[in-house]
Protein backbone atom coordinates (compact mmCIF):
# COMPACT_ATOMS: atom_id res chain seq x y z
CA UNK A 1 0.00 0.00 0.00
CA UNK A 2 2.74 2.25 0.49
CA UNK A 3 4.04 2.36 -2.85
CA UNK A 4 0.96 4.29 -4.07
CA UNK A 5 -0.92 7.35 -3.09
CA UNK A 6 -4.05 7.00 -1.43
CA UNK A 7 -6.61 5.37 -3.09
CA UNK A 8 -3.65 4.74 -5.86
CA UNK A 9 -4.18 7.93 -8.31
CA UNK A 10 -1.82 10.91 -6.98
CA UNK A 11 -3.30 13.65 -5.93
CA UNK A 12 -3.06 15.96 -8.91
CA UNK A 13 -5.05 13.75 -11.14
CA UNK A 14 -7.82 13.05 -8.40
CA UNK A 15 -8.26 17.07 -7.94
CA UNK A 16 -8.40 17.04 -11.75
CA UNK A 17 -10.78 14.05 -11.85
CA UNK A 18 -12.75 16.34 -8.78
CA UNK A 19 -13.04 19.27 -11.06
CA UNK A 20 -14.31 17.11 -13.63
CA UNK A 21 -16.58 16.09 -11.16
CA UNK A 22 -17.77 19.23 -9.99
CA UNK A 23 -18.38 20.86 -13.03
CA UNK A 24 -20.59 17.93 -14.56
CA UNK A 25 -22.71 18.35 -11.15
CA UNK A 26 -22.50 22.17 -11.88
CA UNK A 27 -24.46 21.03 -15.00
CA UNK A 28 -26.80 18.30 -14.65
CA UNK A 29 -26.47 15.59 -17.26
CA UNK A 30 -23.81 17.30 -19.38
CA UNK A 31 -20.30 15.50 -20.29
CA UNK A 32 -17.07 16.71 -18.93
CA UNK A 33 -14.67 15.38 -20.76
CA UNK A 34 -11.34 14.35 -18.42
CA UNK A 35 -7.73 12.92 -18.57
CA UNK A 36 -8.53 9.32 -18.09
CA UNK A 37 -5.78 7.63 -16.36
CA UNK A 38 -4.20 3.70 -16.76
CA UNK A 39 -5.56 2.01 -13.83
CA UNK A 40 -4.30 -1.56 -13.14
CA UNK A 41 -7.25 -3.39 -14.28
CA UNK A 42 -8.71 -3.38 -18.04
CA UNK A 43 -11.35 -0.74 -19.40
CA UNK A 44 -14.44 -2.92 -19.29
CA UNK A 45 -13.98 -3.33 -15.33
CA UNK A 46 -14.89 -0.09 -15.29
CA UNK A 47 -12.01 2.34 -14.41
CA UNK A 48 -14.35 5.59 -15.35
CA UNK A 49 -15.99 4.60 -11.94
CA UNK A 50 -13.10 3.78 -10.03
CA UNK A 51 -11.63 6.87 -10.81
CA UNK A 52 -14.24 8.81 -9.79
CA UNK A 53 -14.83 6.50 -6.67
CA UNK A 54 -10.32 7.10 -6.17
CA UNK A 55 -11.65 11.11 -6.58
CA UNK A 56 -14.05 11.09 -3.74
CA UNK A 57 -12.78 8.80 -1.16
CA UNK A 58 -11.75 9.69 2.17
CA UNK A 59 -10.28 7.53 4.43
CA UNK A 60 -13.41 7.45 6.77
CA UNK A 61 -15.39 6.81 3.61
CA UNK A 62 -17.47 3.16 3.91
CA UNK A 63 -17.34 1.49 0.11
CA UNK A 64 -19.98 -0.99 -1.46
CA UNK A 65 -19.36 -2.18 -4.56
CA UNK A 66 -21.98 -3.86 -6.95
CA UNK A 67 -22.46 -5.90 -10.31
CA UNK A 68 -25.44 -5.86 -11.58
CA UNK A 69 -26.97 -5.66 -8.06
CA UNK A 70 -24.48 -8.07 -6.18
CA UNK A 71 -21.89 -7.78 -4.12
CA UNK A 72 -19.84 -11.08 -4.50
CA UNK A 73 -19.09 -11.34 -8.27
CA UNK A 74 -15.53 -11.22 -9.28
CA UNK A 75 -15.81 -8.04 -10.39
CA UNK A 76 -17.14 -6.45 -7.59
CA UNK A 77 -15.32 -8.28 -5.15
CA UNK A 78 -11.86 -7.27 -7.22
CA UNK A 79 -12.84 -3.69 -7.21
CA UNK A 80 -13.66 -3.75 -3.84
CA UNK A 81 -10.48 -5.71 -2.54
CA UNK A 82 -8.49 -2.59 -4.70
CA UNK A 83 -9.84 -0.02 -2.18
CA UNK A 84 -9.13 -1.84 0.36
CA UNK A 85 -5.44 -2.12 -0.47
CA UNK A 86 -4.89 1.03 -1.86
CA UNK A 87 -6.95 3.40 0.36
CA UNK A 88 -7.63 0.89 3.52
CA UNK A 89 -11.29 2.45 3.82
CA UNK A 90 -13.66 0.42 5.14
CA UNK A 91 -16.26 -1.70 2.99
CA UNK A 92 -19.57 -2.96 3.31
CA UNK A 93 -22.79 -5.26 1.63
CA UNK A 94 -24.78 -2.81 3.21
CA UNK A 95 -26.81 0.21 1.13
CA UNK A 96 -27.97 1.95 4.15
CA UNK A 97 -24.41 1.72 5.54
CA UNK A 98 -21.84 2.76 3.10
CA UNK A 99 -20.90 6.64 2.03
CA UNK A 100 -19.97 5.58 -1.47
CA UNK A 101 -21.09 2.97 -3.59
CA UNK A 102 -19.77 1.73 -6.50
CA UNK A 103 -21.96 0.38 -9.27
CA UNK A 104 -22.47 -1.87 -12.83
CA UNK A 105 -25.89 -1.91 -14.04
CA UNK A 106 -28.26 -1.57 -11.35
CA UNK A 107 -29.29 1.00 -8.62
CA UNK A 108 -29.95 -0.52 -5.06
CA UNK A 109 -33.57 -1.46 -4.09
CA UNK A 110 -33.01 0.34 -0.77
CA UNK A 111 -33.55 4.19 -1.17
CA UNK A 112 -30.47 6.06 -1.14
CA UNK A 113 -29.88 9.09 1.53
CA UNK A 114 -28.71 12.52 1.53
CA UNK A 115 -24.80 12.21 1.46
CA UNK A 116 -24.54 8.58 -0.05
CA UNK A 117 -22.50 8.91 -3.30
CA UNK A 118 -23.57 6.93 -6.11
CA UNK A 119 -21.03 5.90 -8.85
CA UNK A 120 -22.03 4.09 -11.89
CA UNK A 121 -19.38 2.50 -14.37
CA UNK A 122 -20.13 3.49 -18.18
CA UNK A 123 -19.17 1.44 -21.28
CA UNK A 124 -20.51 4.57 -23.47
CA UNK A 125 -21.41 7.89 -22.17
CA UNK A 126 -23.06 9.32 -25.55
CA UNK A 127 -26.78 8.71 -25.84
CA UNK A 128 -26.74 9.90 -29.68
CA UNK A 129 -24.10 7.58 -30.44
CA UNK A 130 -26.13 4.54 -31.74
CA UNK A 131 -27.48 6.71 -34.63
CA UNK A 132 -24.93 9.29 -35.50
CA UNK A 133 -21.31 7.82 -34.64
CA UNK A 134 -19.68 11.72 -35.44
CA UNK A 135 -18.22 13.14 -32.23
CA UNK A 136 -18.38 16.46 -33.66
CA UNK A 137 -22.16 16.17 -34.48
CA UNK A 138 -23.64 14.99 -31.25
CA UNK A 139 -21.56 17.17 -29.49
CA UNK A 140 -23.34 20.12 -31.63
CA UNK A 141 -26.60 18.30 -30.61
CA UNK A 142 -26.57 18.54 -27.20
CA UNK A 143 -25.24 22.10 -27.17
CA UNK A 144 -28.28 23.13 -29.57
CA UNK A 145 -30.45 20.88 -27.64
CA UNK A 146 -31.62 19.02 -31.19
CA UNK A 147 -32.53 15.52 -29.51
CA UNK A 148 -34.97 14.79 -32.62
CA UNK A 149 -33.16 11.52 -33.04
CA UNK A 150 -33.61 10.08 -29.61
CA UNK A 151 -36.99 9.91 -30.35
CA UNK A 152 -36.12 8.27 -34.12
CA UNK A 153 -34.62 5.61 -31.72
CA UNK A 154 -38.04 5.15 -29.87
CA UNK A 155 -39.61 5.36 -32.73
CA UNK A 156 -37.69 2.36 -34.68
CA UNK A 157 -38.27 0.44 -31.68
CA UNK A 158 -41.94 0.66 -31.34
CA UNK A 159 -42.03 0.16 -35.68
CA UNK A 160 -40.00 -3.32 -34.97
CA UNK A 161 -41.45 -4.59 -31.87
CA UNK A 162 -44.75 -3.22 -31.58
CA UNK A 163 -43.62 -1.37 -28.23
CA UNK A 164 -40.14 0.69 -26.89
CA UNK A 165 -38.13 -2.34 -26.64
CA UNK A 166 -34.82 -0.20 -25.07
CA UNK A 167 -34.70 -2.72 -21.65
CA UNK A 168 -31.21 -0.93 -20.91
CA UNK A 169 -29.52 2.34 -21.17
CA UNK A 170 -32.69 4.08 -21.62
CA UNK A 171 -32.32 7.71 -22.31
CA UNK A 172 -33.50 10.04 -20.33
CA UNK A 173 -33.83 14.61 -20.04
CA UNK A 174 -32.11 15.84 -17.43
CA UNK A 175 -33.76 19.23 -15.76
CA UNK A 176 -35.75 19.42 -19.36
CA UNK A 177 -32.16 20.22 -20.64
CA UNK A 178 -29.57 17.61 -21.69
CA UNK A 179 -30.28 14.28 -22.98
CA UNK A 180 -27.87 11.25 -20.93
CA UNK A 181 -27.55 7.70 -21.37
CA UNK A 182 -27.87 6.23 -17.76
CA UNK A 183 -25.39 3.72 -18.12
CA UNK A 184 -27.24 0.04 -18.84
CA UNK A 185 -29.15 0.09 -15.75
CA UNK A 186 -32.68 -2.00 -16.24
CA UNK A 187 -34.83 0.96 -17.20
CA UNK A 188 -37.40 -0.68 -14.08
CA UNK A 189 -33.89 1.39 -12.37
CA UNK A 190 -34.62 4.66 -14.08
CA UNK A 191 -37.58 6.24 -11.76
CA UNK A 192 -35.22 5.82 -9.06
CA UNK A 193 -32.56 8.77 -11.30
CA UNK A 194 -35.03 11.04 -10.30
CA UNK A 195 -34.87 13.08 -7.08
CA UNK A 196 -33.10 11.32 -5.09
CA UNK A 197 -31.17 12.11 -2.33
CA UNK A 198 -28.11 10.99 -3.25
CA UNK A 199 -25.06 12.49 -5.80
CA UNK A 200 -25.01 10.04 -8.57
CA UNK A 201 -21.60 10.21 -10.56
CA UNK A 202 -21.15 8.59 -14.07
CA UNK A 203 -17.69 7.68 -15.24
CA UNK A 204 -16.63 5.92 -18.46
CA UNK A 205 -13.25 5.15 -18.61
CA UNK A 206 -12.14 4.53 -21.84
CA UNK A 207 -14.39 6.99 -23.60
CA UNK A 208 -13.27 9.97 -20.95
CA UNK A 209 -16.07 10.97 -19.63
CA UNK A 210 -17.64 12.01 -16.47
CA UNK A 211 -21.36 13.33 -15.99
CA UNK A 212 -23.47 13.88 -12.41
CA UNK A 213 -26.58 13.85 -10.99
CA UNK A 214 -26.61 16.11 -8.40
CA UNK A 215 -29.37 15.52 -5.47
CA UNK A 216 -33.26 16.21 -6.00
CA UNK A 217 -32.22 16.80 -10.13
CA UNK A 218 -35.10 15.72 -12.24
CA UNK A 219 -34.75 13.19 -14.75
CA UNK A 220 -37.58 11.98 -17.26
CA UNK A 221 -37.35 9.22 -19.51
CA UNK A 222 -37.80 10.05 -22.94
CA UNK A 223 -41.41 8.27 -24.70
CA UNK A 224 -44.32 9.08 -26.67
CA UNK A 225 -47.56 10.59 -25.93
CA UNK A 226 -49.32 7.46 -27.15
CA UNK A 227 -45.91 5.08 -25.87
CA UNK A 228 -45.84 6.34 -22.35
CA UNK A 229 -42.45 4.87 -20.77
CA UNK A 230 -42.91 2.47 -17.65
CA UNK A 231 -40.34 0.68 -15.80
CA UNK A 232 -40.77 -3.32 -16.21
CA UNK A 233 -39.86 -6.23 -14.46
CA UNK A 234 -40.46 -9.55 -14.96
CA UNK A 235 -43.84 -10.71 -13.72
CA UNK A 236 -42.66 -12.54 -10.25
CA UNK A 237 -41.76 -12.41 -6.98
CA UNK A 238 -38.61 -12.69 -5.31
CA UNK A 239 -38.50 -16.74 -4.61
CA UNK A 240 -36.26 -16.45 -1.83
CA UNK A 241 -37.75 -13.35 0.08
CA UNK A 242 -40.75 -12.58 -1.83
CA UNK A 243 -40.42 -9.30 -2.54
CA UNK A 244 -43.18 -8.25 -5.33
CA UNK A 245 -41.50 -4.81 -6.56
CA UNK A 246 -37.47 -5.80 -6.76
CA UNK A 247 -35.99 -6.18 -10.26
CA UNK A 248 -34.89 -9.79 -10.55
CA UNK A 249 -32.36 -12.12 -11.74
CA UNK A 250 -33.61 -15.46 -13.26
CA UNK A 251 -31.77 -18.22 -12.10
CA UNK A 252 -31.17 -21.58 -13.93
CA UNK A 253 -31.27 -24.12 -11.15
CA UNK A 254 -30.78 -27.57 -13.35
CA UNK A 255 -30.30 -29.32 -16.54
CA UNK A 256 -34.23 -29.89 -16.61
CA UNK A 257 -35.60 -26.67 -17.55
CA UNK A 258 -35.83 -25.57 -13.62
CA UNK A 259 -35.61 -22.03 -12.67
CA UNK A 260 -36.39 -19.24 -10.00
CA UNK A 261 -36.48 -16.06 -9.86
CA UNK A 262 -34.47 -13.95 -6.90
CA UNK A 263 -33.57 -10.27 -6.95
CA UNK A 264 -30.50 -8.99 -8.08
CA UNK A 265 -30.04 -6.63 -5.53
CA UNK A 266 -28.15 -9.38 -3.07
CA UNK A 267 -28.07 -7.20 0.14
CA UNK A 268 -31.98 -5.98 -0.48
CA UNK A 269 -32.74 -9.90 -0.39
CA UNK A 270 -30.76 -10.70 2.12
CA UNK A 271 -31.68 -7.92 4.46
CA UNK A 272 -35.45 -9.30 3.57
CA UNK A 273 -35.34 -12.40 4.67
CA UNK A 274 -33.38 -12.07 7.21
CA UNK A 275 -36.11 -9.91 8.41
CA UNK A 276 -38.54 -12.91 8.23
CA UNK A 277 -39.65 -12.45 4.41
CA UNK A 278 -39.70 -15.58 2.73
CA UNK A 279 -40.41 -16.56 -0.54
CA UNK A 280 -41.44 -19.53 -2.54
CA UNK A 281 -38.80 -21.50 -2.55
CA UNK A 282 -37.32 -19.05 1.10
CA UNK A 283 -36.74 -22.00 3.13
CA UNK A 284 -34.51 -24.31 1.05
CA UNK A 285 -31.01 -24.20 2.17
CA UNK A 286 -29.57 -25.67 -1.49
CA UNK A 287 -31.32 -21.94 -3.25
CA UNK A 288 -30.35 -19.88 -0.16
CA UNK A 289 -27.41 -18.20 -2.23
CA UNK A 290 -27.15 -18.58 -6.23
CA UNK A 291 -24.07 -18.43 -7.22
CA UNK A 292 -22.35 -15.49 -8.81
CA UNK A 293 -22.75 -15.20 -12.42
CA UNK A 294 -19.17 -14.81 -14.74
CA UNK A 295 -18.43 -11.28 -15.21
CA UNK A 296 -19.50 -9.35 -18.22
CA UNK A 297 -16.71 -6.97 -19.14
CA UNK A 298 -18.29 -3.71 -19.49
CA UNK A 299 -17.88 -2.90 -22.57
CA UNK A 300 -19.21 -6.13 -24.07
CA UNK A 301 -23.03 -5.78 -25.08
CA UNK A 302 -25.43 -5.43 -22.64
CA UNK A 303 -26.43 -7.71 -20.15
CA UNK A 304 -27.77 -10.81 -21.89
CA UNK A 305 -30.87 -13.06 -22.33
CA UNK A 306 -34.06 -12.00 -20.73
CA UNK A 307 -34.33 -8.28 -21.45
CA UNK A 308 -37.57 -8.09 -23.18
CA UNK A 309 -39.10 -9.67 -20.22
CA UNK A 310 -37.43 -7.58 -17.92
CA UNK A 311 -35.56 -9.98 -16.43
CA UNK A 312 -31.26 -9.17 -15.62
CA UNK A 313 -28.53 -11.73 -15.42
CA UNK A 314 -29.13 -15.70 -15.44
CA UNK A 315 -27.31 -17.52 -13.27
CA UNK A 316 -26.34 -20.90 -13.84
CA UNK A 317 -26.71 -22.49 -10.22
CA UNK A 318 -24.12 -25.12 -8.98
CA UNK A 319 -21.87 -24.60 -12.11
CA UNK A 320 -18.28 -24.69 -10.88
CA UNK B 1 -42.20 25.25 -72.05
CA UNK B 2 -41.52 25.88 -68.35
CA UNK B 3 -43.08 24.42 -65.50
CA UNK B 4 -45.70 27.64 -64.91
CA UNK B 5 -46.33 30.89 -66.43
CA UNK B 6 -43.46 33.39 -64.77
CA UNK B 7 -45.37 34.34 -61.34
CA UNK B 8 -47.18 36.52 -59.76
CA UNK B 9 -45.15 37.30 -57.27
CA UNK B 10 -45.36 39.81 -54.42
CA UNK B 11 -42.20 42.42 -54.06
CA UNK B 12 -40.49 40.60 -51.21
CA UNK B 13 -37.89 38.26 -52.15
CA UNK B 14 -38.05 34.77 -50.20
CA UNK B 15 -34.06 34.78 -50.75
CA UNK B 16 -31.61 37.60 -50.91
CA UNK B 17 -28.27 37.02 -52.07
CA UNK B 18 -25.82 39.82 -52.48
CA UNK B 19 -22.08 39.52 -53.13
CA UNK B 20 -21.09 36.06 -52.22
CA UNK B 21 -17.98 34.83 -52.28
CA UNK B 22 -15.93 31.86 -51.00
CA UNK B 23 -12.93 30.57 -51.65
CA UNK B 24 -10.65 27.41 -50.54
CA UNK B 25 -7.29 29.20 -49.75
CA UNK B 26 -6.42 30.53 -52.82
CA UNK B 27 -8.79 28.39 -54.90
CA UNK B 28 -12.22 30.59 -56.46
CA UNK B 29 -15.35 28.55 -54.76
CA UNK B 30 -17.72 31.10 -55.79
CA UNK B 31 -17.52 34.76 -56.85
CA UNK B 32 -19.22 38.03 -55.72
CA UNK B 33 -22.59 36.07 -56.51
CA UNK B 34 -26.13 37.77 -55.97
CA UNK B 35 -30.02 37.14 -56.92
CA UNK B 36 -33.11 37.38 -55.24
CA UNK B 37 -35.28 34.37 -55.62
CA UNK B 38 -39.33 35.08 -55.20
CA UNK B 39 -41.81 33.11 -53.05
CA UNK B 40 -42.92 29.93 -55.65
CA UNK B 41 -40.27 30.98 -57.95
CA UNK B 42 -37.56 27.67 -58.88
CA UNK B 43 -34.11 28.77 -59.79
CA UNK B 44 -32.16 26.82 -61.98
CA UNK B 45 -28.09 26.76 -61.25
CA UNK B 46 -25.78 25.38 -64.39
CA UNK B 47 -22.65 25.43 -65.02
CA UNK B 48 -19.67 23.02 -65.51
CA UNK B 49 -18.57 20.82 -63.11
CA UNK B 50 -15.94 23.14 -60.57
CA UNK B 51 -17.90 26.17 -61.69
CA UNK B 52 -18.78 26.25 -58.30
CA UNK B 53 -22.46 25.48 -58.59
CA UNK B 54 -22.43 23.35 -54.89
CA UNK B 55 -20.17 25.40 -53.00
CA UNK B 56 -22.97 28.03 -53.74
CA UNK B 57 -25.49 26.52 -52.52
CA UNK B 58 -24.00 24.98 -49.63
CA UNK B 59 -22.91 28.69 -48.16
CA UNK B 60 -26.71 29.57 -49.18
CA UNK B 61 -27.99 26.41 -46.78
CA UNK B 62 -25.82 27.31 -44.18
CA UNK B 63 -23.63 23.90 -44.72
CA UNK B 64 -20.61 26.50 -45.32
CA UNK B 65 -19.70 29.77 -44.23
CA UNK B 66 -19.02 32.56 -47.13
CA UNK B 67 -16.19 35.08 -46.43
CA UNK B 68 -17.92 37.44 -47.77
CA UNK B 69 -21.30 38.62 -48.94
CA UNK B 70 -25.56 38.81 -46.91
CA UNK B 71 -27.74 35.89 -47.59
CA UNK B 72 -31.25 37.22 -46.23
CA UNK B 73 -34.06 34.73 -45.31
CA UNK B 74 -37.05 36.40 -45.36
CA UNK B 75 -35.78 39.52 -44.42
CA UNK B 76 -33.00 37.94 -41.92
CA UNK B 77 -29.69 37.47 -42.35
CA UNK B 78 -28.73 34.34 -41.86
CA UNK B 79 -24.98 34.44 -41.72
CA UNK B 80 -25.08 36.45 -38.45
CA UNK B 81 -28.18 34.46 -36.86
CA UNK B 82 -27.28 32.29 -33.95
CA UNK B 83 -26.27 28.56 -35.31
CA UNK B 84 -29.02 27.64 -33.18
CA UNK B 85 -31.67 29.77 -34.91
CA UNK B 86 -30.28 28.77 -38.49
CA UNK B 87 -30.23 25.57 -37.65
CA UNK B 88 -33.68 25.28 -36.74
CA UNK B 89 -34.51 27.19 -40.01
CA UNK B 90 -33.29 24.45 -42.09
CA UNK B 91 -35.22 22.00 -40.19
CA UNK B 92 -38.82 23.54 -40.79
CA UNK B 93 -38.23 26.08 -43.31
CA UNK B 94 -35.85 24.77 -45.74
CA UNK B 95 -34.68 21.24 -46.82
CA UNK B 96 -31.62 19.84 -48.52
CA UNK B 97 -31.72 16.95 -51.25
CA UNK B 98 -27.85 15.75 -51.98
CA UNK B 99 -27.45 14.27 -55.23
CA UNK B 100 -26.34 10.69 -53.04
CA UNK B 101 -28.95 9.68 -51.03
CA UNK B 102 -26.61 8.10 -48.98
CA UNK B 103 -26.27 11.69 -47.48
CA UNK B 104 -28.80 13.01 -47.12
CA UNK B 105 -30.95 9.78 -45.08
CA UNK B 106 -30.21 7.85 -42.36
CA UNK B 107 -29.50 4.04 -43.86
CA UNK B 108 -29.41 2.60 -40.48
CA UNK B 109 -32.85 3.46 -39.93
CA UNK B 110 -36.35 2.79 -41.82
CA UNK B 111 -38.32 4.56 -44.22
CA UNK B 112 -40.78 5.90 -41.94
CA UNK B 113 -38.24 6.77 -39.24
CA UNK B 114 -35.97 8.48 -41.54
CA UNK B 115 -39.70 10.37 -42.70
CA UNK B 116 -40.47 11.06 -39.45
CA UNK B 117 -37.51 12.56 -38.13
CA UNK B 118 -38.08 15.44 -39.08
CA UNK B 119 -41.18 15.91 -37.02
CA UNK B 120 -39.47 14.52 -34.47
CA UNK B 121 -36.99 17.23 -34.28
CA UNK B 122 -39.63 19.78 -34.62
CA UNK B 123 -41.04 18.38 -31.70
CA UNK B 124 -43.82 15.28 -32.72
CA UNK B 125 -44.51 13.12 -30.08
CA UNK B 126 -47.13 11.02 -30.84
CA UNK B 127 -46.06 7.52 -32.52
CA UNK B 128 -49.37 7.08 -34.30
CA UNK B 129 -49.52 10.62 -35.78
CA UNK B 130 -45.99 10.49 -37.14
CA UNK B 131 -46.32 7.33 -38.45
CA UNK B 132 -49.81 8.17 -40.26
CA UNK B 133 -48.14 11.16 -41.94
CA UNK B 134 -44.72 9.14 -42.71
CA UNK B 135 -46.92 6.66 -44.54
CA UNK B 136 -48.90 9.56 -46.57
CA UNK B 137 -45.28 11.07 -47.34
CA UNK B 138 -44.48 8.04 -48.44
CA UNK B 139 -47.48 7.54 -51.03
CA UNK B 140 -47.05 10.92 -52.13
CA UNK B 141 -43.31 9.73 -53.29
CA UNK B 142 -45.07 6.65 -54.55
CA UNK B 143 -43.23 4.21 -52.23
CA UNK B 144 -45.55 1.40 -51.36
CA UNK B 145 -46.93 1.68 -47.93
CA UNK B 146 -45.92 -1.84 -46.54
CA UNK B 147 -42.78 -0.73 -47.42
CA UNK B 148 -42.57 1.73 -44.68
CA UNK B 149 -40.24 -0.75 -42.28
CA UNK B 150 -37.82 -1.71 -44.80
CA UNK B 151 -34.07 0.26 -44.38
CA UNK B 152 -33.27 2.33 -47.46
CA UNK B 153 -30.49 -0.19 -48.27
CA UNK B 154 -33.15 -2.28 -49.44
CA UNK B 155 -34.73 0.36 -51.94
CA UNK B 156 -33.08 1.18 -55.39
CA UNK B 157 -31.37 4.48 -56.23
CA UNK B 158 -34.37 6.23 -57.48
CA UNK B 159 -36.67 5.38 -54.74
CA UNK B 160 -33.72 6.39 -52.11
CA UNK B 161 -33.68 9.52 -54.00
CA UNK B 162 -37.96 9.38 -53.77
CA UNK B 163 -37.62 9.01 -49.52
CA UNK B 164 -35.00 11.31 -49.48
CA UNK B 165 -37.46 14.02 -51.14
CA UNK B 166 -40.09 13.06 -48.62
CA UNK B 167 -38.17 13.13 -45.73
CA UNK B 168 -37.08 16.91 -46.94
CA UNK B 169 -40.68 17.63 -47.70
CA UNK B 170 -42.39 16.19 -44.63
CA UNK B 171 -42.27 19.37 -42.52
CA UNK B 172 -43.60 21.41 -44.92
CA UNK B 173 -40.17 23.59 -46.04
CA UNK B 174 -40.64 26.55 -47.93
CA UNK B 175 -37.44 26.79 -49.91
CA UNK B 176 -35.49 23.61 -51.00
CA UNK B 177 -31.97 23.12 -52.12
CA UNK B 178 -31.37 20.49 -54.49
CA UNK B 179 -27.91 19.63 -55.54
CA UNK B 180 -27.80 17.45 -58.74
CA UNK B 181 -31.04 15.59 -57.91
CA UNK B 182 -31.18 13.31 -60.76
CA UNK B 183 -27.46 12.79 -60.76
CA UNK B 184 -26.50 9.40 -60.32
CA UNK B 185 -29.95 7.57 -61.53
CA UNK B 186 -31.08 5.89 -65.01
CA UNK B 187 -32.43 8.40 -67.38
CA UNK B 188 -35.88 6.25 -67.22
CA UNK B 189 -36.02 6.57 -63.21
CA UNK B 190 -34.70 10.42 -64.03
CA UNK B 191 -37.64 11.36 -66.15
CA UNK B 192 -40.29 9.78 -63.63
CA UNK B 193 -38.54 11.81 -60.37
CA UNK B 194 -38.84 15.02 -62.32
CA UNK B 195 -42.45 14.64 -62.86
CA UNK B 196 -42.48 13.80 -59.65
CA UNK B 197 -40.48 16.97 -58.63
CA UNK B 198 -42.50 18.89 -60.80
CA UNK B 199 -45.82 18.03 -59.87
CA UNK B 200 -44.37 18.64 -55.82
CA UNK B 201 -43.12 21.89 -56.32
CA UNK B 202 -46.91 23.14 -58.19
CA UNK B 203 -48.94 21.37 -55.45
CA UNK B 204 -46.82 22.73 -52.52
CA UNK B 205 -45.77 25.92 -54.12
CA UNK B 206 -42.55 25.30 -53.29
CA UNK B 207 -39.30 27.89 -53.88
CA UNK B 208 -36.73 25.69 -54.82
CA UNK B 209 -32.79 26.32 -55.77
CA UNK B 210 -31.51 23.62 -58.12
CA UNK B 211 -28.48 22.84 -59.53
CA UNK B 212 -27.49 20.35 -62.01
CA UNK B 213 -25.33 19.94 -65.49
CA UNK B 214 -28.48 18.97 -67.20
CA UNK B 215 -30.17 21.53 -69.14
CA UNK B 216 -33.13 19.18 -69.59
CA UNK B 217 -33.81 19.28 -66.24
CA UNK B 218 -33.86 23.38 -65.58
CA UNK B 219 -36.07 23.43 -68.75
CA UNK B 220 -38.83 21.15 -67.14
CA UNK B 221 -38.48 22.72 -63.77
CA UNK B 222 -36.96 26.33 -63.68
CA UNK B 223 -38.49 29.30 -64.01
CA UNK B 224 -35.08 31.07 -64.06
CA UNK B 225 -31.66 30.17 -64.84
CA UNK B 226 -28.17 31.24 -63.82
CA UNK B 227 -25.41 30.11 -65.50
CA UNK B 228 -21.89 29.85 -63.68
CA UNK B 229 -18.41 29.37 -64.94
CA UNK B 230 -15.24 29.49 -62.32
CA UNK B 231 -17.13 30.92 -59.72
CA UNK B 232 -19.14 33.25 -61.39
CA UNK B 233 -22.71 34.11 -62.59
CA UNK B 234 -21.69 34.69 -65.91
CA UNK B 235 -25.54 34.83 -67.45
CA UNK B 236 -29.18 34.64 -65.76
CA UNK B 237 -32.15 35.24 -66.82
CA UNK B 238 -35.63 33.84 -67.74
CA UNK B 239 -35.08 30.29 -68.52
CA UNK B 240 -36.67 29.97 -71.79
CA UNK B 241 -35.10 33.37 -72.78
CA UNK B 242 -31.12 32.48 -71.75
CA UNK B 243 -31.57 28.42 -73.39
CA UNK B 244 -33.19 29.82 -76.87
CA UNK B 245 -31.22 33.20 -76.83
CA UNK B 246 -27.83 32.92 -74.77
CA UNK B 247 -26.00 35.55 -74.95
CA UNK B 248 -22.81 35.03 -73.33
CA UNK B 249 -20.15 33.24 -75.40
CA UNK B 250 -20.17 30.43 -72.55
CA UNK B 251 -24.06 29.79 -72.54
CA UNK B 252 -23.70 29.59 -76.04
CA UNK B 253 -21.38 26.54 -76.21
CA UNK B 254 -23.11 25.43 -73.10
CA UNK B 255 -26.33 25.40 -75.25
CA UNK B 256 -25.10 24.13 -78.62
CA UNK B 257 -23.82 20.90 -76.63
CA UNK B 258 -20.31 21.99 -77.63
CA UNK B 259 -19.71 21.47 -73.85
CA UNK B 260 -19.75 18.47 -72.16
CA UNK B 261 -20.89 19.05 -69.03
N1 LIG C 1 -13.65 21.33 -49.94
C1 LIG C 1 -12.97 21.92 -50.93
N2 LIG C 1 -11.68 22.24 -50.76
C2 LIG C 1 -10.97 22.85 -51.74
N3 LIG C 1 -11.50 23.19 -52.92
C3 LIG C 1 -12.78 22.90 -53.16
C4 LIG C 1 -13.59 22.24 -52.17
N4 LIG C 1 -14.83 22.08 -52.68
C5 LIG C 1 -14.81 22.60 -53.92
N5 LIG C 1 -13.58 23.10 -54.21
C6 LIG C 1 -13.19 23.78 -55.45
O1 LIG C 1 -14.07 24.87 -55.62
C7 LIG C 1 -14.44 24.95 -56.98
C8 LIG C 1 -15.94 24.85 -57.10
O2 LIG C 1 -16.32 23.53 -56.75
P1 LIG C 1 -17.85 23.08 -56.61
O3 LIG C 1 -18.58 24.11 -55.86
O4 LIG C 1 -17.87 21.70 -56.07
O5 LIG C 1 -18.31 23.08 -58.13
P2 LIG C 1 -19.50 22.31 -58.87
O6 LIG C 1 -20.50 21.92 -57.85
O7 LIG C 1 -20.01 23.31 -59.83
O8 LIG C 1 -18.91 21.14 -59.55
C9 LIG C 1 -13.69 23.87 -57.70
O9 LIG C 1 -12.50 24.42 -58.21
C10 LIG C 1 -13.38 22.87 -56.64
O10 LIG C 1 -12.21 22.16 -56.92
MG1 LIG D 1 -21.34 19.94 -57.41
ZN1 LIG E 1 -35.40 -11.27 -2.79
Amino acid sequence: MSDYNFAYLDEQTKRMIRRAILKGIAVPGYQVPFASREMPMPYGWGTGGVQVTAACLVPEDRLKVIDQGADDTTNAVSIRKFFQRTAGVAVTEATTEATIIQTRHRIPETPLTEGQILVYQVPIPEPLRFLEPRETETRKMHELEEYGLMHVKLYEDIARHGQIATAYAYPVKVEGRYVMDPSPIPRFDNPKLSGNCAIQLFGAGREQRIYALPPFTKVVSLDFDDHPFHASKAPHDCDLCGAKHSYLDEVITDDAGGRMFVCSDTDFCSGRRTAGHIGRLGTDPAHSRPHPSPTNAEGGSLPPRGERMGVGAHRQVGSA
Amino acid sequence: MTLMPPLSTTDTPLLQVDGLTKRYGSRIGCLDVSFDLFPGEVLGIVGESGSGKSTLLSCLAGHLTPDLGRVAYDGRDTLTMAETERRRLSRTDWAYVHQNPRDGLRMGVSAGGNVGERLMAVGARHYGGIRDKASDWLGRVEIAADRIDDRPTAFSGGMQQRLQIARNLVTGPRLVFMDEPTGGLDVSVQARLLDLLRGLVRDLGLSVIIVTHDLAVVRLLAHRLMVMKGGRVVEQGLTDQVLDDPQHAYTQLLVSSVLQV
